[in-house]
C-alpha cells in the first residue's frame, strides 16, 4: 500500500507539468490581449500609449518562454502572481470564491449520494417493478435536464409562487455570505444551485448504482449467502452494496472534482461567486495569470480526487492493493 | 454656487436636452422630500478591473467606485438629460473663461476633507488633473488626450486652481466634467502614483466599506460630507451580476432596487407586468452609437461609390420603428450626440446618403453605384461582437438591409477579445460592426472616432483622410458656437456623405425600469453619469 501511494503521488508531477505546458501555450493562442480588451472594450476613445504601459506592466511584451519559465518558477515557490485583471494577489482571488465552489461541491455531493444510493439500490432489488420504472424515469430525467437550466425553473417557479402565495416575489440572495457569519442567509443562497446539480449527479451516480447492484446481485457469494439462509436486508447491505460501491466511488470521485471547478454556466445563473465564474470571467478578460492558476488549481483537484478515489478502491477492493 | 452656464454652448441646450430624458410612473411627477436611512443595492453587470478612475474606460468602475470620489465639476444631477448643463461640485462657481477664453479660473469649497481627515485643497486638485493629463512615465492615463487644449494646471493659493489653455476650446469645460476625474490625495500621490489603483480613499458621498471579490463592493455614509444633508442613504452595495437575466430577476424578487447601465425593452416590460406600479421606467437618448464600418485597405471598400452603396441601402427611420421594440437602439442620428446643439436636425440629416426620406430612390441609387463601380454582385463579411444587445440583432439587420440591393454578406461573430484583435491588430475584415460611446456628451472630442486612424486611437477603417482631421482641428480651437456647428455639419458631410468613412446605423436608448423605492435619481444619456448617489434615497 505504502508503494502503490508513493507511486501515485509521483505520478501527479508530470500530470500537472503537462497541464501548465498546455494551458499556457493554448491560451496565447487566443487573438488579443488583457489589455486591448480592458481599454479598447468599452468603445470609447483609446490611448494607446496607455494600451503599451498596460502590456509592459503584465510582461506581455516579453518573449512568451520569459513568462513560461517566470510563471513555472514562482509557482513552484507557491506564488501565484496578481490577477493581470486586477491587480490583485491571485490567492486573494482565489479565497473567497474556493469556499463557496467547495461548499455548494459538499453539499451536492451529499445531495447526490444520499439520492442515489438508496434510488439506485431499491430499483435494483425491486427490478422491472414499477418502483424501478419510477426511479429510472426520475434519473433518466435528471441526466437528460441540464443543472443550469433546472436552475432557471427553479429561480422562476420561486419567483412567481412566492410572487402568487405570498404577494411578493422572492428570490435566493445574489451574493454569498459565509455560513459562519449568516448559515440562513448562506443556505438559502446555496441550497437551490446544491439541489439542482445534486440532482443531475445523483442521476448518474443511481443510474450506475443500479447496474452496479444488478451485476453483483447475480453473484455466486450473494447466492451463497442467500442459501445459507441470510436475511435479505443482511446480503444486501453486507454483501452486495459494499461490492456494487466500487464504480460508484468513482463516479461521485470524479463529479465532485468537476463541481469544484466545472459549474460554469449553473453559477451564473444563480449568481454564485464560485470557480466556475471566476474561469469564465478570466478566459472572457484574457487574464493569463489567473486562467493559468485556476488551471492548475482543478487540474491538482482532480488529480488529488483521483488519487483519494484510488486509495478508496484499495481500501474496498484488497485485490487492487495487493497487486 | 451652481452656474450652469456653459460658456460656448446656446443656452437652448437646456431645454432641448430636457426633451431627451423621458420618465414614467411616479418618478419626477411632484418634488418629494427626501427621506435618510436605508442601503441601496445595486447590480453591476461587470467587476470593475482596478480602483483607478484615471486609469480605466469601463463603467463597471463608475458605478461601485463614483461614490466615493468628488470631482471638480459635473453634469447636473438634476437636469441630467441636458447635455450641456455643468454644474460645481468641488468649486463654488462655475467660471466664466477669461477674455482671450484661455483661462477658467476654479474657487473651491473650504473645509473640504477626504475620508481619511486631511484637508483637501488646490494642491490635491493639481496633482489629479497632473496625473490625467501629463502622468509620470510608465503611468497610464485613458483620457490625457481630452485636454490637449490645456497648457498648465497651477494652484494660485489653497482653494484657487488655475487652467491655461493653449487655445479656446469649447471642449474643454465638458472634458473637466468627466466623471472619471476622482480628485485623489496629493499626499497619496507623492507616497506611491499606483496607490489608487488598489486603494479607495475619496471625499465623495460615500467612504469605502469593502470589496468581496467578485462579489460586491460596498460604502457607507460619509457624515463630513460638504453637500449639506447629504447623502441620504446610510449606504450602498454594488453587486455584480453578469447575466441579465439574472439582474431582472434580482430587481423582480427584491434582491436589488436598481441597475444603472440599461436593460432592452423586453425586460422593462416584463418586469413592468409583473411589478406594476412597483416599478418606475426612465428612458432616455444614449450617448453610444452603433457603426458599421468598412476596411478601406481592403477592395471595393476603398472605393467611396461602394461605401456609399452600403450605407444608402440601410432604412434608418425605419429600422428606428422596430428595432426599438427589441434592442436598446431606436434614435436616427449623424455623427454628434442627437439632442445636442452641435447635432444634426432631420431636416439636416435628410440631405446624408442613407437619410434620405425616399428609401426606394436610395436603393436605386445604392444599386446603381454598385453597377457602376463593378460590385454588384458583392459577396462579404461583416465582423460582429458576440453580444446579443445591440451588437447581433443590429448586424443582423444590416444584413437583411444589404439583401435588398443584392449583396450576399455574412456575419463573422466573435468574442470581445478575438473581436478587438480584429479591428486594432489583425485589421483582416471586411465591414465590422464598431461603436462609439462617451461619457460626457461632447461631440467636438467624440467624433474624434472618425478622423484617420494614425491620429485616433479608436478609428478603425484603415483610412487616413487630412480633410477631415483639419476640420477636426477647427472645429476644436472654434470659439463661437455657431462655428462649431457649421464646421461640425461639413465635417459630418465628409464622414457620412462623400467619403462614408463610416456608417451610423443607429443611436442608443437606455431604458432603465427601476423599482419605485428609488428616489432622487435621474436618467442621464450616458451610463456613466450621474452616479455618486448622493442625492438618492428609498421610500419606505
Amino acid at each position: 500500500m505504502y508503494k502503490y501511494t508513493i507511486k501515485r503521488i509521483l505520478l501527479m508531477v508530470p500530470t500537472l507539468f503537462g497541464a501548465a505546458v498546455l494551458v499556457f501555450f493554448l491560451l496565447r493562442l487566443i487573438p488579443g490581449d488583457i489589455c486591448e480588451l480592458r481599454l479598447a472594450g468599452t468603445g470609447g476613445y483609446v490611448d494607446d500609449e496607455a494600451v503599451k504601459i498596460c502590456q509592459q506592466e503584465n510582461n506581455l511584451d516579453k518573449p512568451q518562454y520569459v513568462q513560461f519559465f517566470d510563471w513555472i518558477a514562482g509557482f513552484a515557490r507557491g506564488d501565484l502572481g496578481t490577477s493581470m485583471w486586477t491587480g490583485q494577489p491571485i490567492t486573494h482571488e482565489i479565497a473567497l470564491r474556493f469556499e463557496l465552489s467547495l461548499q455548494v461541491a459538499i453539499m451536492a455531493t451529499v445531495i447526490s449520494i444520499l439520492l442515489a444510493i438508496p434510488l439506485g439500490t431499491i430499483s435494483a432489488i425491486k427490478q422491472d417493478t414499477w418502483i424501478d420504472y419510477v426511479v429510472r424515469g426520475f434519473s433518466i430525467a435528471g441526466i437528460a435536464m441540464p443543472s443550469f437550466w433546472l436552475g432557471i425553473l427553479i429561480i422562476l417557479g420561486l419567483l412567481i409562487t412566492t410572487q402568487a402565495w405570498f404577494g411578493g416575489a422572492w428570490m435566493p440572495p445574489i451574493h454569498y455570505t459565509p455560513i459562519w457569519e449568516d448559515p440562513v442567509a448562506n443556505l438559502s443562497q446555496l441550497i437551490w444551485p446544491a439541489l439542482a446539480t445534486g440532482y443531475r449527479y445523483s442521476a448518474v451516480a443511481t443510474r450506475m448504482t443500479r447496474s452496479a447492484m444488478l451485476e453483483v446481485l447475480r453473484e455466486d457469494y450473494v447466492r451463497t449467502a442467500r442459501a445459507k439462509g441470510l436475511k435479505e436486508q443482511v446480503i444486501v447491505n453486507r454483501h452486495a452494496l459494499k461490492n456494487a460501491l466500487l464504480p460508484v466511488v468513482t463516479v461521485i470521485g470524479i463529479e465532485f472534482a468537476f463541481l469544484m471547478g466545472g459549474l460554469v454556466v449553473t453559477e451564473q445563473v444563480f449568481n454564485l461567486n464560485g470557480l466556475g465564474k471566476l474561469f469564465v470571467e478570466a478566459v472572457t478578460n484574457h487574464d493569463y495569470t489567473l486562467t493559468q492558476s485556476l488551471v492548475m488549481l482543478v487540474a491538482l483537484i482532480f488529480v488529488v480526487t483521483n488519487f483519494l478515489v484510488d486509495l478508496l478502491y484499495a481500501w474496498l477492493d484488497p485485490r487492487i492493493r495487493y497487486s | 454656487m451652481t452656474g450652469r452656464l456653459w460658456k460656448t454652448a446656446p443656452r437652448l441646450a437646456v431645454a432641448a436636452g430636457l426633451g431627451v430624458a423621458v420618465a414614467f410612473g411616479a418618478a419626477g411627477a411632484v418634488a418629494e422630500t427626501p427621506k435618510k436611512g436605508g442601503v441601496l443595492k445595486y447590480v453591476v453587470p461587470a467587476e470593475p478591473p482596478s480602483f483607478d478612475g484615471h486609469r480605466e474606460t469601463t463603467f463597471a468602475l463608475i458605478h461601485p467606485i463614483a461614490p466615493f470620489y468628488s470631482v471638480l465639476i459635473r453634469v447636473n444631477p438634476d437636469n441630467p438629460g441636458s447635455p450641456t448643463d455643468f454644474v460645481c461640485d468641488l468649486c463654488t462657481e462655475m467660471p466664466q473663461a477669461s477674455d482671450d477664453g484661455k483661462k477658467y479660473t476654479f474657487a473651491l469649497r473650504k473645509g473640504v476633507t477626504f475620508h481619511d481627515g486631511s484637508a483637501l485643497t488646490a494642491q490635491d486638485v493639481v496633482a489629479t488633473f497632473e496625473k490625467i493629463i501629463n502622468p509620470p512615465e510608465g503611468v497610464a492615463s485613458a483620457r490625457k488626450a481630452f485636454f490637449v487644449m490645456v497648457e498648465k494646471v497651477s494652484a494660485a493659493d489653497d482653494h484657487t486652481v488655475v487652467f491655461d489653455l493653449k487655445y479656446p476650446s469649447g471642449a474643454f469645460i465638458p472634458a473637466l466634467a468627466n466623471p472619471y476625474n476622482f480628485i485623489y490625495a496629493k499626499a497619496k500621490l507623492d507616497q506611491d502614483i499606483h496607490w489608487y489603483e488598489k486603494n479607495v480613499m475619496g471625499s465623495g458621498p460615500f467612504v469605502f466599506k469593502e470589496r468581496q471579490p467578485g462579489a460586491l463592493i460596498s460604502g457607507e455614509r460619509n457624515a463630513d460630507y460638504y453637500h449639506e444633508g447629504k447623502p441620504y442613504l446610510d449606504g450602498f452595495e454594488a453587486i455584480f451580476a453578469k447575466k441579465q437575466s439574472l439582474r431582472v430577476q434580482a430587481i423582480r424578487g427584491g434582491r436589488a432596487a436598481i441597475e444603472f447601465r440599461g436593460f432592452p425593452p423586453k425586460s422593462r416590460d416584463d418586469l413592468k407586468k409583473a411589478l406594476g406600479d412597483d416599478i418606475t421606467v426612465q428612458e432616455s437618448d444614449w450617448n453610444c452609437v452603433l457603426l458599421a464600418t468598412p476596411n478601406q485597405k481592403v477592395k471595393p471598400f476603398d472605393d467611396p461609390r461602394v461605401r456609399r452603396a452600403l450605407s444608402l441601402a440601410i432604412d434608418r427611420w425605419g429600422g428606428s420603428k422596430y428595432l426599438s421594440e427589441i434592442a436598446i437602439v431606436k434614435t436616427v442620428g449623424g455623427v454628434a450626440f442627437p439632442g445636442h446643439p452641435l447635432a444634426a436636425t432631420r431636416e439636416e440629416l435628410e440631405q446624408i446618403a442613407g437619410y434620405w426620406p425616399d428609401l426606394e430612390k436610395s436603393r436605386a441609387e445604392a444599386k446603381r453605384l454598385l453597377a457602376e463601380a463593378g460590385a454588384s454582385n458583392l459577396k462579404f463579411t461583416v465582423n460582429n461582437r458576440a453580444v446579443d444587445q445591440p451588437y447581433k440583432i443590429v448586424g443582423t439587420w444590416l444584413i437583411d438591409q444589404w439583401k435588398q440591393i443584392g449583396l450576399e454578406v455574412e456575419q463573422r461573430v466573435q468574442p470581445t477579445g478575438p473581436f478587438y484583435a480584429t479591428l486594432r491588430q489583425k485589421k483582416d475584415f471586411d465591414v465590422s460592426i464598431d461603436f462609439n460611446c462617451q461619457a460626457v456628451v461632447n461631440p467636438l472630442l467624440d467624433v474624434s472616432k472618425f478622423i484617420s486612424g494614425n491620429r485616433s486611437g479608436n478609428s478603425y477603417g484603415g483610412y487616413e483622410d487630412p480633410e477631415v482631421d483639419k476640420m477636426f482641428d477647427a472645429m476644436n480651437r472654434a470659439a463661437d458656437p455657431a462655428e462649431q456647428r457649421k464646421l461640425m455639419r461639413a465635417f459630418e458631410q465628409r464622414v457620412l456623405n462623400d467619403q462614408v468613412h463610416s456608417m451610423i446605423t443607429l443611436w442608443w436608448y437606455r431604458i432603465i425600469p427601476h423599482r419605485s423605492e428609488v428616489k432622487g435619481w435621474k436618467i442621464s444619456p450616458s451610463h456613466y453619469l450621474n452616479q455618486d448617489l448622493s442625492g438618492v434615497w428609498l421610500d419606505g
